[in-house]
């Protein structure tokens, strides 16, 4: 079930794309996020041309793109429907008690695109980025956070261990499940309350297990000297080259165009 | 602390450690010794193996050499430095590498070359030395070729070399392996042991090996039985092997072929009294004249 989700996936090809700083793509996804919601109508069509020439060079298959798209269509359907029939205004069809104004429409309309854009934009940074990378990248991007005290190396050294260890408790409970099922416990039939009970005996092992692995990694940690982020240093440093000075400002020029776009007609 | 000529790279000096439990009030409820006054050395480039059947202490021995236990009386020293005392902890961990049971419990990176770079980067070493480091050691350990891949795309046996390869990028002067083949099939087991005995024959790096499976404790220099926390026998693996009668009383097996070697010699087939340790050894004791003797029959052929 979780395997048809690309959001989160590393797609492996060599790219342009890939090459980039994970700064540079995790401000980009920001400021593309940002645009959607202040840019509109035109704007939205600076977004798609900017969306599409991004996919194109970082040589992911659309395809692969849209196919993620499937885990999130409905929740999407969710959200255009309330919009369609809750939204008050100005009727366009009415029958039995529903009826359909036309802000409904413009709104769900708005809606679709934008979450649309939304996910295929974010998917996108994570398809050309490793996890890894990705936690390097926010680890240096929060480093100014450490000011008020958020201990920023130690968040991102946790998401990166729970990044290494999502597969291994995966498996862990698909063994935990088949010896349960070998014993005669049922996870498919009955409601969803019935369901989410025979969950029970499958969550107490994994839970159990979690922690001894957990207490088994931070004494490995211990015996290879980690001591927190002080006195670090990196086997993969971080440096900007000029491709990522040329991709900040691509960015920001579409930011500004998608703006002026936005305002331009209306 | 020195003996002869040489400082002893491990040495334990009336080693006690207690396990506390406690009830859930937190009173001591009762106290388990589990190292019970053991006084040990190991020489800097020896093979030292630990055995002993489960709860004989042995691997609470083996995390104080590493400071992850610290005594509760007496005292651990490595490389001359007193291990309860705070400011030597990072050179020791550093000089003591650990490997540890469980391969998927101990690497940290999602990429094997970064997590073999993790110990160097603890350690503040700057980036170009880490490169050479994780090159030098991936190459020992013989997982060069899968240096990009994800840990969790290998088998147990080239887990096990990545985490050995992890604490060597540290450049130790001693790896303790707390029975890193206690997980693993018998041809993961053979991957890891062989590695390690590399180390100890090429790179002179002191190992002391935890272990239950007495095919592996032969290729030791020295062997330690440990029962109920202490040291029961010590001695090269042919002394040890030779008392058969001493090791089963404490529950723990002799290599196959040294069984049947003991066995042989009790019904009188075998005359001479030295220790079989390998199937080659056997057939010279048994003194009959086989057609074909196979090369590949060795010391090898358990592990």
């Amino acid at each position: 079930m979780l395997r048809n989700i690309t959001l989160g996936q590393y797609y492996p090809v060599d790219s342009i794309i890939h090459r980039l700083d994970p700064r540079v793509k995790l401000v980009a996804t920001l400021l593309f996020i940002i645009s959607l919601f202040v840019g509109r109508y035109t704007g939205y069509i600076v977004a798609t041309l900017f969306l599409l020439t991004v996919i194109k060079l970082s040589k992911v298959p659309l395809r692969f793109i849209v196919r993620g798209m499937k885990a999130i269509v409905f929740i999407m359907l969710f959200a255009v429907v309330f919009n369609l029939f809750l939204t008050p205004g100005e009727v366009a069809v009415s029958f039995w008690v529903l009826s359909i104004t036309w802000e409904g429409i413009r709104l769900a309309a708005m809606l679709a695109i934008r979450l649309i854009l939304l996910l295929m934009g974010s998917s996108v940074m994570t398809l050309t980025t490793t996890p890894g990378n990705l936690t390097d990248g926010l680890e240096k991007l929060m480093r100014p956070l450490r000011v008020i005290r958020i201990p920023v190396h130690e968040v991102a050294m946790m998401m990166s261990i729970a990044l290494r260890f999502i597969p291994i408790l995966m498996e862990e409970t698909d063994k935990i499940m088949k010896a349960q099922i070998a014993r005669g416990a049922d996870f498919e039939s009955g409601n969803l309350i019935k369901k989410a009970k025979s969950l029970v005996p499958l969550l107490v092992p994994l839970f159990i297990s979690a922690f001894r692995r957990a207490n088994d990694l931070a004494m490995a940690m211990e015996a290879r000297c980690y001591q927190g982020g002080e006195h670090r240093t990196k086997m993969k440093p971080l440096i900007y080259r000029w491709q990522d000075g040329v991709a900040y400002l691509l960015v920001l020029a579409y930011f500004a165009a998608c703006i002026v776009a936005g305002r331009l007609l209306f | 602390m020195a003996m002869g000529c040489v400082v002893d790279i491990i040495k334990t000096k009336d080693l006690v450690y207690e396990y506390i439990r406690r009830d859930e009030e937190g009173n001591v409820e009762g106290i388990t010794r589990a190292v019970d006054e053991v006084d040990v050395a190991v020489r800097p480039g020896e093979f030292i193996a630990i055995v002993g059947h489960n709860g004989s202490g042995k691997s609470t021995l083996a995390k104080h050499i590493n400071a992850i236990c610290y005594p509760t009386e007496g005292s651990v020293f490595v490389d001359g430095k007193d291990t309860a005392d705070e400011k030597h902890l990072w050179e020791i961990r550093r000089m003591a590498g650990m490997v540890f049971q469980n391969p998927d419990n101990q690497i940290i990176g999602q990429v094997v070359e970064e997590d073999v770079g993790f110990g160097p980067e603890n350690m503040g070493i700057p980036t170009a030395q880490i490169w050479e480091r994780v090159d030098e050691s991936l190459s020992a350990v013989g997982m060069t070729a899968h240096r990009k891949k994800s840990p969790n795309r290998l088998s147990g046996g080239q887990k096990q070399r990545v985490s050995i390869a992890g604490v060597l990028a540290m450049r130790p002067k001693c790896i303790i392996l707390d029975e890193p083949t206690a997980m693993l099939d018998p041809s993961g087991r053979k991957e890891v042991i062989r590695a390690v005995r590399a180390l100890n024959d090429v790179e002179k790096i002191t190992i002391v090996l935890i272990t239950h499976y007495m095919d592996e404790a032969i290729f030791a220099d020295r062997i330690f039985v440990m029962d109920k926390g202490r040291i029961a026998m010590t001695g090269t693996p042919r002394q040890i092997f030779h008392r058969v009668e001493e090791l089963k009383q404490l529950r723990l097996d002799v290599p196959y072929v040294t069984l049947l070697a003991h066995k042989l010699r009790k019904s009188g087939v075998i005359k001479s009294d030295t220790t079989v340790l390998s199937i080659e050894e056997l057939l010279d004791s048994l003194d009959i004249a086989l057609p074909v003797k196979h090369e590949s029959v060795g010391k090898s052929v358990n592990c």
